[in-house]
């Protein structure tokens, strides 16, 4: 061991047994995933510092590249806020464990230190590199520990799509399912298209605005139904009147406006059916097709 | 001699990871302590490796890793299944055997 590797090794020594403590101690999962993404990284270092330096790669791609991000990703898929329950279901279980766990550290470690290792030969120093000297290994003395290897991999491929697979227990809806459906539900006042979009007007386009029909009526399933049952909507007749302002402000010849505000006594038999506080500042925004909906789909309405 | 320290820290990484699997109820957490077996054991075969001069103790760690990578996609999907079906991933909610 170089002065360089003890200075490498007793400061990653540490924050590894630090980061692998709060394996046991942290509360979220998630926390805990990092720490043993720590843990993996400083591994790799630690490979490629004792002349091991293929698999310190193959440490960073597949543990910490592969394992640990399909750790965090059924994390989130479970839910990450699924917290340890504290309540003890064996008694006593957490001091046994704890003295299990310190036995095993006392155990290993007083062993270890006990042994008289051989003199460190280090890896010969030939002119093959070290991913060709571990393929020269594994492709002759293990090659079928190798094939059986495969065979476990895809194994456990096959395995994971058979555990998650789901079976659907109601037959697919398809488009032409759904179009039967509405179809069906048309006599209890069911829709064949999409609800229309909120009201676009020269002043407003907001979603609390309520779009206009042909005839110049707003059409109140316009608006989204959670603002209509929060009282969120604004009324149309507010609208309308505000539009009525604008007009006249931004337009000094009156006498247009007085003209067209005569409309709605003659029109004003269907458009007094759908509690319209305001008939005379109706028709004061223009034609009539400023207020269609401006056909984007919103089907969650 | 020297490279001692390698083979204690593995120890005790090993002795984290089985504590981790003894105490920790979250299934995914506990599966988290086996790796850490494994990466511990990894660390002492590199070692050993080192010490007598033969890289077939790197060659027994990759197939390790290997047999890791299997053990958690089985594993993961395993927990996957057991969520959907309890809601839940702890340990202590699979005890359909129990009674």
């Amino acid at each position: 061991m170089s002065t360089g590797e003890d200075v490498l090794f007793w400061i990653l020594a540490p924050l590894m047994v630090i980061a692998a403590m709060g394996l046991l101690f942290t509360r979220k999962a998630v926390h805990a995933a990092v720490a043993v993404v720590f843990v993996m990284i400083s591994l790799a270092v630690l490979y490629i510092a004792q002349e091991a330096p293929f698999l310190g790669v193959v440490q960073i791609v597949v543990y910490t590249g592969a394992v640990m991000m399909l750790f965090l990703f059924v994390l989130m898929l479970v839910g990450v806020d699924a917290s340890d329950s504290l309540v003890e279901t064996i008694k006593g279980q957490r001091w046994i464990g704890a003295l299990l766990g310190l036995g095993l550290v006392a155990i290993i470690v007083g062993v270890v230190v006990q042994v008289t290792f051989p003199p460190a030969v280090g890896l010969p120093a030939d002119e093959q590199t070290n991913p060709v000297t571990l393929a020269r290994i594994l492709f002759s003395d293990y090659v079928f520990t190798f094939e059986v290897v495969g065979i476990l991999l895809v194994t456990a491929a096959v395995a994971a799509l058979v555990l998650t697979h789901r079976r659907r227990l109601e037959p697919h809806r398809g488009q032409k399912e759904r179009a039967d459906e509405k179809v069906a539900r048309l006599p209890e006042g069911g829709r064949l298209v999409s609800l229309p979009a909120p009201g676009v007007y020269a002043q407003h386009n907001a979603m609390d605005v309520p779009a206009l029909d042909a005839q110049g009526r707003p059409i109140p399933e316009s608006i989204s139904r959670v603002l209509r049952i929060r009282g969120q909507a604004r009324s149309e007749s507010s609208i309308l009147e505000s539009e009525r302002d604008v007009m006249v402000e931004h337009m000094p010849d009156h006498s247009l406006l007085s003209v067209r505000a005569d409309l709605p006594d003659t029109a004003g038999t269907d458009g007094a059916a759908d509690a319209h506080p305001g008939p005379d500042a109706r028709p004061d925004d223009g034609p009539p097709d400023d207020a269609t909906p401006s056909g984007t789909e919103s089907e969650d309405r | 001699m020297e490279l001692m320290h390698y083979i204690v820290l593995s120890g005790i990484l090993f002795s984290i990871g089985a504590a981790t699997v003894l105490l920790r109820r979250n299934a995914i957490i506990v599966f988290m302590g086996v790796e850490l077996m494994l990466n511990a054991c990894n660390l002492a075969f590199v070692t050993f490796a080192r010490m007598h001069g033969d890289a077939q103790g790197q060659v027994i760690a990759f197939f390790v890793m290997v047999v890791a990578a299997a053990e958690v996609v089985v594993g993961l999907a395993i927990i996957v299944a057991i969520f959907r079906s309890r809601r839940s991933a702890s340990v202590d909610d699979v005890n359909l055997l129990k009674n």
